[in-house]
């Protein structure tokens, strides 16, 4: 059996959403990139059973496109929080961390990484703008998992302050 | 008593929105309008539309679509994958797949099925059932179950884990899985996956039996209001197996009235359009489908577990089928045709799910090598299962360039519209009439559209989307009452 990698990264959204991908392809342009010591997961959508997933960890990080987020991108610490997409078909990573405390035990510290995307129709392709975006955000984030960027942090990338 | 679909002076009345709705897949929401009496006077449940997935598909060569049609869907792709390569096998011309990749598919499906299921009681409906519909808010969700029934939740997570490791297996990936394939699969299961699914699939057994037991003690500590709720009267259409046992996967089709009588038995799929059709309606994006012997108005029908439990002849697993017989015996068969009969249906899906598994984990055909057969190429193909919501139609044709040249989807949701709005009036009539609406109140609505498990097309689930909103509008138009659901904003805020 293989040893637990201590690090996870997992990509949230939907390939087929244009900008929604932007989860799944940095943890494409993670799969590249060879790190060692970092397992790489994607889905379409935060469900309670990956609160399996976190259990073991060092860190765990959720990369996943936002609506909101200053491009091109952030990173931020997240803690378990009970919110309302509890009430959903997808959770929120902190509501992820929760499920993870209540059900299993204390969750490892986690980060999210929240890239800005623009358009989230089916069948669209990424946008450009969320393409440079995604681009930023995998020159920052592969450094950082392979030793060389420091400890991690709460980052805005955005120009507006962190 | 009116229908509540139409009120004859939509102009003078108030109007709420649940938008969206919560707990289900996807956007959808309920609109209400009151009179000055707060007196219900029109209730429509209103989905976005899934037109997009049949342009999505156009145009795109026939052995992709098996793969991107999972990207309809987020909570189950397996179900599109599935039918898709259903319809796309006759495309190829393969009629009749070979042992290995039937059994294999039949594997994954009941993966699928385990896992959605387990989703939908423990997660998504439990904390209703355990705590009362209109309980506290903040602890009626995952974490309130968690903390006053620990074992029910980690049950809850761990079956749904189990459903995804034999997807996993089964389709090669933990996402956009590529196991079935036009005419078959591409990989069988080694011996080594084998076991590892056959080390947990007793206690998952065992926790499927314990579901099915907790379901109906809910339902027999509240016997006459869980009765009573939501309660309608339906025609009702799955597919059956030819001996007319359960099968989720393959069969022909089957529609009784709702006196249990036969519409139709054994109807071959391949020629849906002559028994179903669909309406529009000008309120809404979803089509209203009917049987066509029967007319748009008096031939509609609801689908999914209810439907296919109460449909079968037998189940063809023991716990199951002894589940069954227990569920239609119950209070002289009430249950059948209770909207939140749909809990205890679904857990005995469940369950069969898993015994399926297990047997299937047995078979031999599925380490067989022969994955893959062809024959004459086709210009149409219709593929049809039973997926955790309900039928769902996969219809393609495809041109001599092999590209998607049309593509019809009547997905499990759209079979039920007509049969949600009938649930969601009824307990219009019965819960909110003529009172002041509350939190608790609204929730009602939600609980009966909850109880079919619809899936309101794929949104996307990007961070920084809304949280759930309720407004209520007077007839000059005015916002008058507020109410939020989930973070800082929770409760009710008058304006």
């Amino acid at each position: 059996m293989n040893a637990m990698a201590p690090i996870l990264v997992i990509g949230i959204g939907n390939p087929g959403r244009g900008d929604d991908a932007l989860g799944p392809l940095l943890i494409e342009a993670l799969q590249d990139a060879q790190l060692p010591g970092v397992e790489l997961l994607t889905d379409f959508q935060l469900q309670v059973e990956f609160a399996l997933d976190l259990q073991g960890r060092r860190q765990v990080i959720f990369a996943d496109a936002s609506v909101a987020a200053p491009a091109p991108f952030t990173f931020s610490a997240t803690v378990a929080e009970r919110d309302a997409s509890y009430s959903s078909h997808a959770l929120s990573p902190g509501a992820v961390l929760h499920a993870c405390r209540q059900i299993f035990g204390e969750p490892p510290p986690a980060w999210t990484l929240a890239i800005r995307g623009y358009r989230f129709g089916l069948g669209q392709t990424l946008s450009p703008h969320a393409a440079a975006n995604l681009a930023a955000a995998r020159a920052w984030l592969v450094p950082y998992l392979s030793g060389e960027g420091g400890p991690l942090s709460g980052v805005d990338h955005s120009g507006n302050g962190g | 008593m009116t229908s509540l679909e139409t009120a004859p002076h939509p102009e003078k009345l108030r109007r709420v929105a649940i938008d969206p709705l919560s707990r289900v897949e996807g956007h959808g929401k309920v609109t209400l309008l009151l009179d000055e009496n707060d007196h219900v006077q029109q209730v429509r449940l209103h989905i976005v539309e899934f037109r997009g997935f049949e342009k999505f598909i156009q145009g795109r060569p026939y052995w992709e679509v098996p793969v991107m049609v999972q990207r309809l869907c987020g909570i189950c792709p397996v179900s599109h994958h599935l039918a898709a390569s259903k319809a796309l096998d006759q495309i190829v011309g393969a009629f009749r797949l070979t042992p290995t990749a039937d059994k294999l598919r039949r594997l994954m499906h009941y993966g699928q099925i385990l896992q959605s299921h387990a989703l939908h009681f423990f997660h998504l409906s439990s904390p209703d059932l355990l705590f009362g519909f209109d309980s506290d808010v903040a602890r009626r969700n995952i974490v309130g179950v968690a903390a006053a029934y620990p074992e029910v939740a980690r049950q809850g997570v761990l079956l749904r884990k189990y459903g995804q490791e034999v997807i996993r297996h089964t389709a090669g990936k933990r996402i956009h899985g590529t196991g079935s394939v036009p005419g078959g699969v591409n990989k069988n299961l080694t011996l080594a996956e084998r076991d590892e699914l056959l080390k947990d699939i007793y206690p998952i057994i065992g926790w499927c039996r314990d579901a099915v037991h907790l379901a109906r003690r809910l339902f027999e500590q509240n016997l006459e209001e869980y009765n009573a709720f939501g309660r309608f009267r339906a025609h009702t259409l799955s597919l059956i197996r030819a001996d007319g046992a359960m099968d989720l996967y393959h069969g022909g089709l089957r529609a009784r009235d709702m006196d249990g009588g036969t519409i139709f038995d054994h109807v071959d799929y391949n020629h849906y359009w002559e028994q179903i059709s669909e309406e529009v309606k000008p309120w809404s994006y979803m089509k209203f489908p009917f049987l066509r012997a029967l007319g748009p108005q008096h031939g509609w029908y609801r689908v999914g577990p209810l439907a296919r439990v109460t449909h079968c002849d037998f189940i063809p697993t023991p716990l199951a089928d002894r589940e069954r017989m227990e569920f239609l015996a119950y209070d002289g068969g009430s249950v059948a045709g209770a909207t939140l009969g749909y809990h205890w249906a679904r857990m005995i899906e469940m369950l069969h799910a898993a015994e399926a598994i297990k047997e299937l984990l047995h078979d031999a055909d599925l380490q067989g090598t022969d994955l893959v057969v062809s024959g004459e190429r086709q210009e149409r193909g219709i593929g049809m299962i039973e997926a955790p919501r309900g039928t769902l139609i996969h219809h393609y044709r495809v041109d001599e360039h092999d590209q998607v040249i049309r593509a019809n989807l009547i997905v499990s949701t759209t079979h039920n519209n007509q049969a949600m709005n009938e649930a969601v009036r009824q307990v219009a009539r019965q819960y909110l009439d003529g009172r002041k609406l509350t939190e608790g109140l609204l929730n009602h609505i939600e609980v009966a559209v909850r109880a079919f498990d619809p899936c309101l097309s794929c949104a996307t689930h990007a961070l920084g989307r809304m949280p759930l909103r309720v407004e209520l509008i007077d007839a000059g138009g005015d916002t008058i009452e507020v109410m939020m659901r989930g973070g800082a904003g929770e409760g009710v805020a008058p304006h």
